[in-house]
């Protein structure tokens, strides 16, 4: 017995310490309620961006590196509109602009001053391996290809996507069979991929955008369905994975985030669409037309609550940060333009409400 | 026909059915082996230039007018310094002639973000170097890294390349001069997360998983035993306790992400425990591991014979004394096992913490149980979807490091097995 009635000896004792480690630990944290860093929830497109600045702010002030979580654009307005106490999120990143149901949950919980902040805009692209196939896409081309129902000839008639191949949309087209990987519907890249790719495409027939007007949940089916016959693939949320099966499989399209591109340029390439090739002036010029803005709020009276948020927004949007040769530009985000950052700098720093 | 024939008959069918099930059975055992061979290969090569880092030698001089501080600067002047320009001043010096602005940058990059950083700790540490001109091995940036390493080749053409000949050019000039070193990559290990991969470390991300498994074994370790005992030495067998254990085996198979919601909705929204904190996630952890820790605990007590009870009880002992001293002591291996299982369990989990804002962008390492932090599978997930390539190592790199904890904590529960189990 006597190795047992050690190791209850042994048991016992580990077992005191850890309690009492466990209660101190407690007892010298509980104090400390007041939050001394900044909080940031929110998109996860925007997230790579907010790191960059956050850990840039956390490293040259004496302030602490704000903590980033990647919630989802969705996500984020719920925490951060849910209440104005200091225990809520002082920012929330979001990949498309605040809808006013949102502002006004916010206002309705008692968050009253909101300040957007435009940060840049963000490239969604279609790429395919290097060597492989040139793609000279329109939207029009793309919604033909995804739709899961397209319309005939005939007016006001749909019928379930026959097409198999490139060449069968249109002529110009190389004859590979359409295959396109792409983000799950939970994701951000996704939405706006449906809005402004395969809705820009929807547009070009007339009767289908007359249905806008006459039946907007038709219209919103016919534009924003996605075939679910197998050619375009649900690849997950993880973009570095896409690009990783597009070169296994040459003949593949892949949907992804511009800066995704911007990283991997040896190894995927960007078609074109609607004669723009996605690049950074295209984008920032808007004639590369699947792009979309990005912004964060913030909640006013937090900024003379917390520590260092008034730094952390002179950080995030000072010239070397966002403007056009920033250091965020190195990670792909598409820089505002003169004008537009002007106004953005100084609504910033007047703290202007958003008001929509 | 008798029986010895009939039996002999069948001799042959019945000797073949049986070697074609070992042969299923050794070949489902040497394709596991194999797929587990090739993840670990895969990972192990993808993790190795993680564990490497690539230095730029550079001279710099610490001139005090450069950087911007007077005699004797405060720390706090120092902070603010800029060191930056010092770095950049030496790199524009061994490379004339590039006035380009965006050459400029170009150049620049060739050391990572964190150089300037890297000097001005250096400074802050020991001031006495101002005014000096010293050789310092600064981090490169990954694309450099990536170069070096191979991970870019070289012989591309320019358009595919993500380094261009001039960048190219100047890293090979480097090479020659012998500035580029690589070295064993310590500041993985030492340093918190990081947007750029060549300044990432793991050591934010341990510190979080041991901060939440503290609060985890803490909370579950008592409760689960007790539960156990009660549940086997004392509980009337009535339907009520019944209920309780077939619930008790039910939660043991319930969605880890459920207990997230539970996490978010009671502790969060309710008890307003901070967000992101290792607290949290360790008393959301706790109620995924308690079924585990006592089915395990039970088995382990049921498993000890009766009559060493009987003989406590025989000998004058009260029933607690009989739990205490004799039937606990001889459970303990057992329980210890199903407990450190349940914590390797618990060190792998990611849903549940996703609810409760533990999948966030930390930098600063978490000094304490209400810090906000994150765990390693965590880290992992935030890496592996990071656009930078240089994260791809990394990736691999914390796989490895979660998998080396695992294997670790089973080892100790093996070990503790063996050297206390009894034989009945």
């Amino acid at each position: 017995m006597a190795p047992i009635v050690k190791l209850t000896d042994l048991f016992m004792k580990t077992l005191k310490k850890i309690t009492l480690i466990a209660g101190l630990i407690a007892a010298s944290q509980i104090q400390a309620a007041g939050r001394d860093y900044i909080s940031v929830v929110g998109s996860s497109t925007v997230y790579p961006f907010s790191t960059v600045v956050a850990e840039r702010f956390g490293k040259s002030t004496s302030f602490k590196t704000p903590k980033i979580e990647s919630t989802g654009t969705g996500g984020g307005m719920k925490l951060f509109c849910k209440a104005n106490g200091i225990d809520t999120p002082d920012i929330t990143n979001a990949s498309r602009r605040i809808k006013e149901s949102e502002l006004k949950m916010c206002h309705d919980n008692g968050v009253d001053g909101v300040v957007e902040v435009l940060i840049g805009f963000d490239g969604i692209v279609v790429a395919n391996e290097i060597s492989s196939h040139e793609f000279n896409l329109t939207t029009k081309d793309l919604f033909l290809a995804l739709a899961k129902e397209v319309p005939t000839e005939k007016d006001g008639e749909l019928v379930a996507n026959p097409y198999t191949m490139w060449n069968e949309v249109n002529a110009e087209l190389p004859a590979v069979k359409i295959e396109v990987l792409g983000p799950p519907p939970t994701s951000g890249t996704r939405d706006a991929f449906v809005e402004l790719a395969m809705e820009g495409g929807c547009k070009n027939f007339p009767w289908i955008k007359d249905t806008k007007s006459t039946d907007k949940s038709k219209y919103k089916t016919i534009c924003h369905s996605i075939r679910e016959d197998g050619a375009y693939v649900e690849a997950g949320e993880n973009d570095n994975l896409i690009i990783q099966k597009l070169q296994k499989n040459p003949d593949a399209l892949g949907i992804f985030g511009f800066s995704f591109l911007d990283q991997n340029a040896d190894l995927v390439k960007g078609s074109v669409i609607n004669g723009a090739a996605p690049e950074f002036e295209t984008i920032a010029s808007g004639d590369y037309p699947v792009s979309r803005p990005l912004y964060f709020y913030v909640k006013k009276s937090h900024v003379s609550e917390i520590p260092g948020m008034q730094e952390f927004l002179a950080e995030f949007t000072s010239e070397k940060a966002m403007g056009d040769e920033g250091y965020l530009t190195d990670k792909g985000l598409i820089p505002l333009g003169e004008d537009k950052y002007m106004k953005v700098k100084t609504d910033v720093l007047e703290l202007n409400n958003l008001e929509l | 026909m008798n029986n010895t024939d009939l039996v002999r008959k069948s001799l042959k069918k019945r000797y073949l059915k049986e070697r074609i099930f070992k042969t299923v059975g050794l070949l489902s055992i040497v394709s596991a082996i194999l797929f587990l061979l090739i993840l670990l290969t895969d990972i192990f090569t993808k993790a190795m230039p993680a564990f490497s880092q690539t230095n730029i030698s550079l001279e710099v001089t610490l001139d005090p007018d450069v950087i911007g501080v007077g005699e004797n600067p405060s720390e706090q002047d120092l902070m603010a310094a800029d060191f930056r320009r010092v770095i950049r001043n030496s790199l524009a010096d061994q490379f004339p002639g590039v006035t380009k602005r965006k050459e400029k940058r170009e150049l620049y990059s060739l050391t990572s973000m964190g150089a300037e950083f890297q000097l001005r700790d250096m400074v802050i540490a020991d001031p006495a170097l101002l005014g000096q001109t010293i050789q310092v091995e600064f981090m490169a940036d990954d694309d450099v890294d990536a170069v070096i390493k191979g991970a870019i080749d070289r012989n591309l053409p320019e358009s595919d390349r993500r380094v261009k000949d001039q960048k190219l050019g100047w890293i090979e000039t480097l090479e020659e001069s012998g500035q580029i070193s690589e070295q064993f990559n310590w500041w993985f290990f030492t340093s918190g997360d990081s947007r750029e991969p060549e300044m990432a470390g793991i050591k934010g991300a341990i510190k979080g998983s041991l901060f939440t498994l503290l609060v985890t074994l803490a909370l579950s370790f008592p409760v689960a035993v007790a539960a156990a005992i009660y549940l086997e030495e004392f509980a009337p067998k009535n339907r009520f306790i019944d209920f309780i254990e077939i619930n008790i085996n039910n939660l043991a198979a319930v969605p880890s992400i459920v207990f997230g919601l539970l996490g978010l909705a009671v502790f969060i929204n309710f008890f307003s425990l901070p967000r992101s904190a290792p607290l949290v996630g360790g008393i959301v952890l706790s109620l995924m591991t308690l079924p585990t820790i006592i089915i395990a605990s039970r088995s382990a007590i049921k498993a000890v014979p009766p009559s060493l009870r009987e003989a406590a009880l025989g000998l004058g002992a009260s029933k607690m004394q009989t739990v205490f001293h004799h039937v606990l002591p001889a459970a303990l291996p057992g329980i210890l096992t199903g407990t450190i299982i349940g914590m390797a369990q618990a060190l792998g989990e990611t849903a549940p913490l996703l609810m409760i804002g533990m999948v966030a962008f930390i930098v600063d390492i978490p000094q304490g149980i209400t810090d906000p932090s994150t765990v390693l599978p965590i880290q992992v997930y935030l890496w592996a979807d990071s656009p930078e390539r240089g994260f791809l190592a990394k990736t691999s790199a914390a796989i490895m490091v979660l998998l080396f904890f695992l294997i670790a904590m089973n080892a100790i529960a093996i070990y503790l097995r063996k050297k206390f189990e009894k034989k009945w």
